[in-house]
């Protein structure tokens, strides 16, 4: 280290370079996100007279309201169980999806096409998406009417469309592409000598997978994870419109106190499932180290 | 059926990738067991494909390859018994030291107590025991090398294939390394075949040296061989250490001719094991660099060395033990003298002067 005696100031141009750099996202970042949560933490404080009217001040009563409700443990466990099975779904279909295009599509022109190809779902409206499986879906749709016409079943399933299934399915269908991404992203760095050099110890392809794959591929999985975790975790509206309104989540439930002027209830339900989802997030930054990712 | 011969040999080896053009064409070699072998060219000249081959990296188009008297063409790199050791090393960057050299025995469903086992009994052998539990990026790359060649050597192949194993690291470290490639070999006992594109690493290291071009084999035979009797112009030129002049034959004299064009009064080549030249034939000869003496005209020739050719000095490169004298001696050929040291500074040349280029008769070989 060359000890620089040329100039004291110096590191406060450095300084006040740094902060240039970052002033367009917190520019970004002050008004359309820390705002916004500090609006709902204070009002998640306040008082209420029942009409939507705020006393501001600070009272501990929506929260005491919120955990106490049985209500609340059990659109927790509705919401974790739609996560965790989005989750399976979509690491299982994204990992191999990933793995496809990276090490088994030899032509790099074709692994992007059909790369592009898993984002076509996203050229319409959520909305959209979930309409279309209606006719897929529904008492009268594809599926049914080939189940009945084989003499497979005899009365055609409700199951399928209006049910826990069913938001699953529309998860899963708008979300594997969260997964694709990262996935892809993380095993596309992966030197294509180390599998070579896999073989050449002996490794079958089982082996190359588990041994080398997964483990290189896991920061990849870790933000693929956060990405489906706190979608769905922050979601209502897929659980509203392919649940028929027959489930709830957490976010569809503050939603409705919202709708009922219940303003600090919602807020305080809202402020406690992001420390829900800062809990998970933070869980899977410790066991995968997310910087490799980002700095290599 | 356990054999563990690990004699190679190459039979009318073809490789194409394109269905065009044979990268390998036609490639016929014999290697003994427990040989060093070097196969050198310049990059595209199918060294490596040939090395892959052998592995099974790679399938031949055409051809045998047979290790210890079986035929290997299909079968994957385990039932080969070979082992290879990538360029920049390929090691897996989330695994230990230790854990990357246990991964053959690993997959091959060893219990942990003995495949770790093994793995410190091979890590000792390439002295990282301080080191088995760091990760690869946290080793030098002379380290790295090591846990490379200890990772490939612990399935005790009975060959061991090493692509341009010494290429990563700096020229220090690659003298070095070297040796403890050659140690590991003689330790081990087994064939490795070495490709590199560097002519001292070759005839440092190998029992047979490969020279190749384009596809083909021009010259197999021990490091002195390749070196001081090279077949051809390519050779001679590739391997260094030699100046090429080529003439036309003027005059048969039993075992011996003369070069015309070169000089005024043509070169005296003894035929050497070339075994016929006719006159008029165009001719390429080698003399080697360190057997051409500088004289100033006008002084006596030292006894014996009967062709002189008239120079100028070019340029002049100290390099320790020698010094390096570039010479216009022939028109579109690089002539070059490595003259000893002290020999040199007992009267040394400037760039511009006048010398003699001379030989003995029995220093030139001639080319096929």
């Amino acid at each position: 280290m060359q000890p620089s005696s040329s100039s004291a100031q110096a590191p406060s141009r450095a300084n006040l370079a740094g902060w240039l750099y970052v002033s367009p996202l917190v520019l970004v970042l002050v008004p359309f996100f820390v705002a916004p949560i500090l609006v709902v933490l204070a009002a998640s404080f306040f008082a209420t007279d029942g009409f939507g009217g705020l006393t501001p001040g600070f009272t501990l009563a929506s929260y005491i309201e919120v955990l106490h409700s049985a209500l609340t443990l059990k659109l927790y466990l509705a919401t974790i169980k739609f996560t965790v099975l989005t989750w399976v779904f979509t690491l299982i279909i994204g990992f191999f999806v990933a793995y496809f295009l990276v090490f088994h599509v030899r032509n790099q022109l074709l692994a992007i096409g059909l790369f592009l190809l898993c984002t076509v779902p996203f050229w319409t409206s959520n909305i959209i998406r979930m309409i279309s499986w209606i006719p897929l879906l529904g008492k009268e749709g594809l599926i049914n009417q080939a189940l009945l016409a084989m003499g497979v079943i005899h009365q055609p399933l409700e199951v399928l469309l209006f049910s826990d299934l069913a938001v699953v399915i529309a998860y899963v269908h708008q979300l594997t592409i969260f997964m694709i991404v990262p996935i892809f992203n993380s095993m596309a760095r992966i030197d294509k000598k180390l599998i070579e050099a896999a073989i050449d110890a002996g490794a079958s392809r089982f082996d190359i997978m588990r041994l080398i794959v997964v483990p290189m591929s896991k920061s990849g999985i870790a933000l693929g994870t956060i990405f489906v975790v706190s979608i769905v975790m922050g979601d209502f509206f897929v659980v509203k419109v392919m649940s028929g309104g027959g489930s709830a989540s957490v976010v569809s439930a503050f939603y409705e106190d919202v709708g009922v002027l219940q303003y600090p209830t919602a807020a305080a339900s809202a402020v406690l499932l992001t420390l829900v989802l800062v809990a998970i997030v933070a869980l899977i930054l410790r066991t995968v180290d997310i910087r490799q990712e980002i700095t290599r | 059926m356990k054999n563990d011969r690990g004699d190679i040999e190459l039979a009318g080896v073809c490789k194409s990738f394109d269905g065009i053009t044979n990268v390998v064409d036609g490639v016929n070699l014999r290697i003994a067991d427990g040989a060093y072998c070097c196969f050198i060219g310049p990059s595209g000249c199918g060294k490596t494909t040939i090395l892959r081959m052998i592995a099974g990296h790679e399938d031949p188009t055409a051809g045998e390859i047979i290790i210890g008297g079986q035929n290997v063409v299909g079968l994957a790199p385990v039932q080969r018994r070979t082992a290879m050791m990538f360029q920049s090393y390929a090691l897996f960057p989330h695994l230990t030291v230790r854990e990357n050299i246990a991964f053959a025995l690993r997959v091959r469903g060893q219990s942990k107590t003995d495949r770790l086992r093994a793995a410190d009994a091979m890590i000792e052998k390439v002295r990282l025991t301080q080191f088995a539990d760091r990760l690869p990026a946290q080793l030098s790359g002379g380290q790295q090398q090591r846990v490379a060649l200890a990772r490939a050597a612990i399935t005790e192949p009975r060959v061991l294939l090493l692509d341009e194993p010494l290429s990563a690291l700096d020229e220090q470290l690659r003298v070095q390394m070297r040796q403890e490639l050659r140690r590991m070999q003689q330790e081990l006992g087994i064939t490795f075949i070495h490709v590199t594109h560097t002519q001292l690493e070759a005839i440092a290291l190998a029992d047979l040296v490969v020279v190749m071009e384009q596809g083909k084999i021009k010259q197999a035979g021990a490091a002195r061989d390749v070196y001081a009797h090279p077949h051809d112009r390519y050779v001679a030129e590739f391997m260094g250490g030699q100046n090429v002049l080529s003439g036309r034959v003027e005059k048969v004299n039993g075992a011996s001719f003369t070069l015309a064009q070169v000089a005024p009064d043509g070169i005296e080549v003894p035929l050497q094991a070339r075994p016929t030249v006719s006159v008029g034939d165009k001719v390429d000869i080698a003399v080697r660099r360190d057997d051409v003496a500088l004289v100033r005209p006008g002084r006596d020739l030292p006894p014996g060395y009967t062709n002189s050719l008239p120079s100028r000095v070019l340029a002049i490169e100290y390099q320790g033990y020698f010094v390096k004298v570039m010479l216009d001696t022939v028109p579109d050929d690089e002539f070059v003298a490595y003259v000893p040291e002290k020999t040199f500074f007992a009267d040394p040349f400037t760039v511009g002067d006048v010398v003699m280029a001379t030989w003995a008769t029995g220093s030139a070989l001639p080319l096929a």
